[in-house]
């Protein structure tokens, strides 16, 4: 099954454009890969070492916001525009992260919900570079003089994408690092006294998590062609952190289950017209009570193959 | 008899805690405690449940902050250190309740604990002696180290301490939890390690099973050791005999 998941992953998406019927499903499963990529980066953090980012979504909207205005305003390639946003969200990560990792508890939870809420502002306020609360319009993306346009282009970008973060964080899982972040998970005392530096590795884990969703917000930009403050939305990070808790924390299927599932939720739930909201947060209260440990450990268990 | 004095620079003792005072909030678990372990020797720390025993290893590991008082190793000062710099000099701690990665196998749990080390080779090598050392490990290598039993997980636990190549190591209760022969059986791994040069500081209830293998030990009670004297002295007084020893 562990072996297998991989390719039956890159068989989905490889078949997926064959079933598809319309542009709007294409959307909907493109929304899905960029979450599930998001959502890997953001579980390695809650899932591994045990700290909650409620400032995801600040993370995203840097990339989107280096990603429109940037070129807009400055002339910048937009790769360069894209590289540049994710080093600015890694750097910034690491200045707040600092002196919270020394600290024992749930403190970066309370760190990252400010910061997100201070990008957010921040973006909705210089109006003259962003638009403000009007959203302003991102250039298109040529790599090697092709410009991506259009769901079937995007939906490859985003399906190799996603196809190339669960492979990284499989493999990052059984090197050294990855070791280490599990020996994290399973025991923090036993971590320390093997010589494992607890405030390094979860500053790392963070740190890289935040580069993976600024990047995330640049591509996403740059797809949907026109962004609004709403990017870098308090709610949009709850979104993400939900998505890791019901996809299965610590786990990398997981991830990409959880933002399956809870991107197409909203959207199936359209036909409860004004309680779709109602709805969605009983679906998360009756899975918190029945199956806590998220949806692919719980089932892994089930049928007797731990991962 | 070795004293417990402090002197810095280039003493007999590898091990150095002078006034060391440490706990939780308001509640003081280690009170004023000095004591030493010299080079190559096996050092006891016995004392009931609750007397500051797990504490005290834990502030010399650097997994718990002290509130006072001096840490020195080999004649350095390390008090301030964080946990993977004293791993890095050679203080390799085996937590209290074993604590083995459980989900990952038992080998990848002895390739936690030569975390610090790089060369590969080296560190095939420490495995290998590992596995010569315990051979159980070595039929379980590729098992979950969950699914081991308890005296195999303390074996585990022992080992991925080794694989650090540690100067000093700091065993705590090993034979918890373990049924006697095997706390038999461990206390013999204990004590060929001291023979290969290791020096062991030990942590234990069994306070008759750690004096019998004990150069030195020391009594703790309420946080304050209370006693102090070679193995044999400990095993032969009146008042130990009466507390621990159930004579």
């Amino acid at each position: 099954m562990k072996r297998l998941a991989m390719p039956l992953l890159a068989l989905i998406l490889l078949l997926l454009p064959l079933v598809l019927p319309n542009m709007y499903y294409y959307d909907l499963v493109i929304r899905m890969t960029i979450n599930a990529v998001i959502v890997l980066g953001l579980n390695l953090l809650i899932g591994f070492a045990g700290q909650i980012s409620l400032g995801h979504a600040g993370f995203f909207g840097i990339g989107a916001y280096a990603s429109a205005v940037l070129p807009t305003h400055f002339g910048w390639h937009p790769v360069a525009a894209l590289l540049a946003g994710a080093v600015a969200t890694a750097l910034l990560a690491a200045l707040v992260a600092k002196p919270i990792f020394r600290l024992h508890g749930h403190y970066l939870a309370m760190a990252t919900l400010g910061l997100g809420i201070i990008i957010a502002i921040v973006i909705r306020n210089e109006t003259g570079y962003t638009g403000g609360p009007d959203g302003m319009a991102v250039p298109p993306l040529a790599i090697f003089g092709h410009e991506i346009s259009g769901e079937r282009e995007w939906y490859w970008v985003f399906a190799a994408n996603l196809l190339l973060s669960v492979w990284f964080c499989r493999n990052l899982m059984d090197s050294p690092f990855g070791r280490a972040l599990r020996a994290l998970h399973g025991s923090e005392v036993a971590a320390q006294v093997v010589g494992v530096d607890l405030a390094r590795y979860k500053m790392a884990i963070f740190v890289f998590s935040a580069f993976f969703a600024s990047i995330m917000g640049s591509l996403t930009a740059h797809y949907v062609g026109f962004i609004t403050p709403n990017v870098a939305d308090f709610f949009h990070s709850i979104e993400l952190v939900t998505m890791v808790v019901v996809g299965g924390m610590a786990s990398v299927f997981g991830s990409v289950v959880g933002a399956v599932l809870l991107t197409a939720l909203p959207q199936a739930l359209a036909a409860f017209d004004g309680w779709e909201t109602v709805a969605f947060g009983a679906i998360l209260m009756l899975f918190m009570i029945f199956l806590p440990r998220g949806l692919v450990p719980t089932l892994a268990a089930r049928f007797g193959r731990g991962e | 008899m070795a004293t417990t004095k402090v002197s810095g620079g280039d003493t007999p003792m590898l091990l150095e805690i002078d006034g060391l005072s440490a706990g939780y909030g308001r509640i003081e678990a280690v009170r004023n405690v000095s004591l030493a372990v010299g080079r190559g020797q096996l050092v006891a720390l016995v004392g009931a449940n609750g007397a500051g025993k797990t504490t005290l290893l834990r502030t010399i590991s650097g997994v718990h902050r002290s509130s006072g008082g001096r840490v020195l190793f080999d004649g350095r000062d390390i008090t301030r250190h964080r946990p993977a710099e004293r791993v890095r000099l050679g203080i390799c701690q085996v937590p209290e309740g074993r604590q083995v990665f459980g989900p990952l196998s038992v080998a990848d749990n002895l390739r936690l604990g030569a975390y610090i080390g790089c060369d590969r080779r080296v560190i095939a090598d420490d495995m290998d002696r590992m596995y010569a050392l315990f051979p159980i490990l070595k039929q379980k290598a590729a098992l979950p180290a969950g699914t081991l039993s308890g005296g195999q997980q303390q074996m585990l636990a022992m080992a991925r301490a080794l694989m650090g190549r540690p100067r000093m190591l700091l065993l705590d209760e090993p034979s918890m939890g373990l049924a006697p022969l095997l706390v038999e059986e461990i206390l013999a791994a204990v004590n060929d390690l001291r023979k290969q040069g290791i020096t062991i500081f030990l942590i234990e209830q069994n306070a008759h099973a750690a004096l019998s293998i004990a150069d030195h030990g020391y009594v703790i009670e309420s946080g304050k050791v209370v006693l102090s004297g070679t193995g044999a002295e400990l095993l032969g007084n009146e008042q130990v005999r009466a507390a621990y020893l159930g004579i």
